[in-house]
């Protein structure tokens, strides 16, 4: 395979050239990543008098903690939730886009907006529009009847997180599928218009699966991003109630961490986000590779 | 009752008209090509036929039936694409029992034809790969076999050869048309390609501006061009066209103030502007006293079997009166050479100076038997 290759006259130059983004990458990542992974082999009382090694202790303690597991289990229904609503409202989206012809470029880049808000933001707009006391939402429901509580209810607080989380990821899929569907061949389509094949036929016998490599892609930035991005929307709406439904890992950490100010269980539970990180990007790379080719 | 009958049929975009009332009636079993420059509309037309496009005027009949507002598969047709439009994440037997499947055939009645449709097209050993797995000339049969597997009432073709390399277009040509004779099904094929028309068609349609400037078979339209804009585009090198006007007994005067007088053809009335076209292949070397007009030749092409030789009107003022001659390839010319050149008998054609439509009234009766022997010769040979 040809590659481009510079040769640099002087010896120090490329290194010096690598240097910021080496600096970056030690002072944001590593170095917090190491103090993480040290810390979650130590214990500490709350007012930092006292810091104990403890091996293990921290991870094991973590591993049969009935609230960790309820934690993970949310984590679960969370990002599949906000995948598949993420997922799925963007295609529709991109597939209502291809559709119309005039307002193509109008609605597309109205569509797009959601991406450039903050995930704050996004909460607390869900968190007004879903205010059991004075949101829209909730009186909207109160007229088909349907009590709206998610300062009660785990279902309702659920639902509220994963609305808020999917928003704004559909701008982001919604832009992969558009590109996605304009690299699909229209002959392709007439062809299968020809056979005789339905619309609906069409998009689950050839639209669909020509999409698949942008879908997978999709699906596992979404979840990377409803277990790890979501925090500030999680924040900004539940805080992680009632009685811990919405608690994701990620927040999870920062509650045992800064507010129970238990730092070796917070440490290792980063830790372990860190390895599921890890895990979902070989995954994405070693997949999506074989995937491309249909 | 024809197959397909195209009656006044308008496409518009918006305010703009591509196509300005097409009729065309096609026979059963019929192969025609509709051939022209790109953006004459015919591919427009045809995806029109497929349903493709939607018809803004006139109908379209498939069978007797009219399809105006039939979906694409509810049509009995099936479409050859130019990238071959496979479905690239299925095998090559999928591809080609898709449309069966849809139709709702059963599993070994979908392995009978697609089996029998292989065979013929000899993709029986490729029936596990996918697409991406094939040479340009096997994708191609592939495209061919999808189509032939549903037995449609027609066969549409776009362009189905322009992706392929020079030597397989000639070879794929021959397929096509000798598949087409067997299966016996009608076809029609969009093609910018004059070879391809002329080779495949039993008809053609020379389409230009969204108007079918004629429908007729190719040896008509080589020998009566309707105008002149047929004329140019079939044959190579194109016609030459000489504006004249008519000088009663003496024949019509050229731009160089000269005047001809072509033989076997009737001559227009005395003062009336007209274009005469004479194809390159029909002018001849003659001795100085015999000819008809003198070539001012510029540049020469050795092609092996013939001479091109390219130039002006000798006499003509600058810009005007270019003139090509296909002359036996033993012949010697130069540039700079003065030629004198004869037009062979009944071999003019003349159209009117304003339209480009031809005079056919000028035409002789016998013309046609004659002008059409020595090509018949020529493709026998």
């Amino acid at each position: 395979m040809q590659t481009k290759r510079t040769i640099f006259g002087n010896r120090v130059l490329p290194y010096a050239l690598l240097l910021p983004q080496l600096a970056i990458t030690c002072v944001f990542f590593l170095w917090p990543a190491g103090q993480a992974f040290r810390q979650s082999f130590l214990r500490e009382d709350a007012f930092g008098f006292k810091t104990e090694f403890v091996w293990f202790e921290n991870y094991g303690k973590l591993f049969v903690d009935p609230q960790y597991h309820n934690s993970l289990w949310v984590t679960v229904v969370f990002s599949i939730g906000v995948a598949v609503l993420s997922l799925v409202t963007a295609l529709v989206l991109a597939l209502a886009v291809e559709r119309t012809l005039r307002t193509a470029r109008a609605y597309t880049t109205l569509l797009v907006w959601p991406y450039a808000v903050a995930p704050a933001v996004a909460g607390i707009l869900w968190w007004f529009l879903f205010n059991p006391t004075i949101g829209i939402l909730p009186y909207a429901l109160d007229m088909v009847g349907y009590d709206w509580n998610h300062r009660n209810s785990r279902v309702d607080a659920m639902i509220l997180v994963i609305v808020a989380a999917s928003w704004k990821q559909i701008s982001y899929n919604f832009l992969f599928f558009v590109a996605g569907l304009a690299a699909i061949p229209h002959s392709l389509v007439e062809a299968a218009a020809i056979d005789g094949a339905g619309p609906l036929k069409r998009f689950f016998t050839i639209i669909f699966p020509m999409l698949s490599p942008t879908t997978f892609f999709l699906l596992v930035v979404n979840i990377v991003y409803a277990m790890f991005d979501t925090f500030a929307v999680i924040h900004a709406t539940t805080e992680g109630g009632p009685a811990q439904s919405t608690n994701i890992l990620v927040y999870k950490v920062f509650e045992d961490g800064f507010i129970g100010l238990n730092l070796g269980s917070s440490a290792a539970q980063s830790v372990v986000l860190m390895v599921i990180v890890v895990a979902l990007t070989v995954i994405q790379f070693r997949w999506i590779e074989r995937r491309v080719q249909y | 009752m024809s197959a397909i009958a195209i009656r006044g049929v308008r496409k518009n975009y918006g305010k703009t008209e591509v196509i300005h009332g097409v009729d065309i009636d096609i026979a059963d079993g019929e192969f025609i090509v509709i051939v022209g420059p790109s953006g004459c509309g015919k591919s427009t037309l045809l995806r029109m036929v497929a349903g493709l496009e939607t018809i803004t005027e006139g109908t379209i009949e498939i069978g007797g039936r009219v399809v105006n507002r039939l979906e694409p598969g509810e049509r009995d047709i099936a479409m050859v694409f130019q990238n071959y439009a496979l479905y690239p994440h299925m095998s090559v037997f999928d591809n080609m029992a898709y449309g069966l499947k849809i139709a709702g055939l059963s599993k070994t009645d979908i392995r009978a034809r697609v089996g029998k449709t292989a065979a013929m097209l000899q993709l029986e050993p490729f029936l596990d790969r996918k697409p991406r797995q094939l040479s340009g000339g096997q994708r191609q049969r592939v495209a061919m076999g999808r189509a032939l597997v549903r037995d449609p009432a027609a066969f549409l073709l776009d362009e189905p050869l322009s992706n392929l390399d020079a030597k397989l277009r000639v070879q794929m040509r021959l397929e096509i048309k000798q598949l087409q004779q067997s299966v016996g099904t009608t076809a029609l094929y969009v093609t910018h390609d004059q070879v391809e028309a002329m080779t495949l068609a039993d008809r053609l349609v020379v389409m230009h501006d969204g108007v079918a400037e004629q429908i007729d078979t190719p040896m008509a339209v080589y020998a009566r061009p309707a105008t002149t804009f047929v004329a140019g585009f079939i044959g190579s090198p194109a016609m030459n066209m000489l504006p004249v006007e008519a000088a009663g007994n003496l024949g019509l005067t050229l731009a160089n103030g000269r005047t001809v007088k072509p033989r076997d053809i009737r001559l227009p009335e005395k003062g009336r502007k007209a274009i005469l076209g004479v194809r390159p292949e029909h002018i001849a070397p003659v001795s100085g006293a015999n000819a008809d007009l003198e070539l001012d030749v510029v540049a020469v092409e050795t092609l092996g079997a013939d001479t091109l030789a390219h130039g002006r009107l000798a006499g003509a003022a600058d810009g005007s009166g270019e003139l090509v001659a296909r002359l036996p390839g033993s012949t010697q010319v130069q540039p700079g050479d003065l030629l004198p050149l004869a037009i062979e008998p009944g071999m003019a054609h003349l159209f009117d100076a304003e339209t480009g439509a031809r005079l056919a009234e000028l035409d002789l009766p016998a013309k046609a038997a004659r002008a059409v022997k020595p090509l018949a010769e020529a493709l026998n040979a």
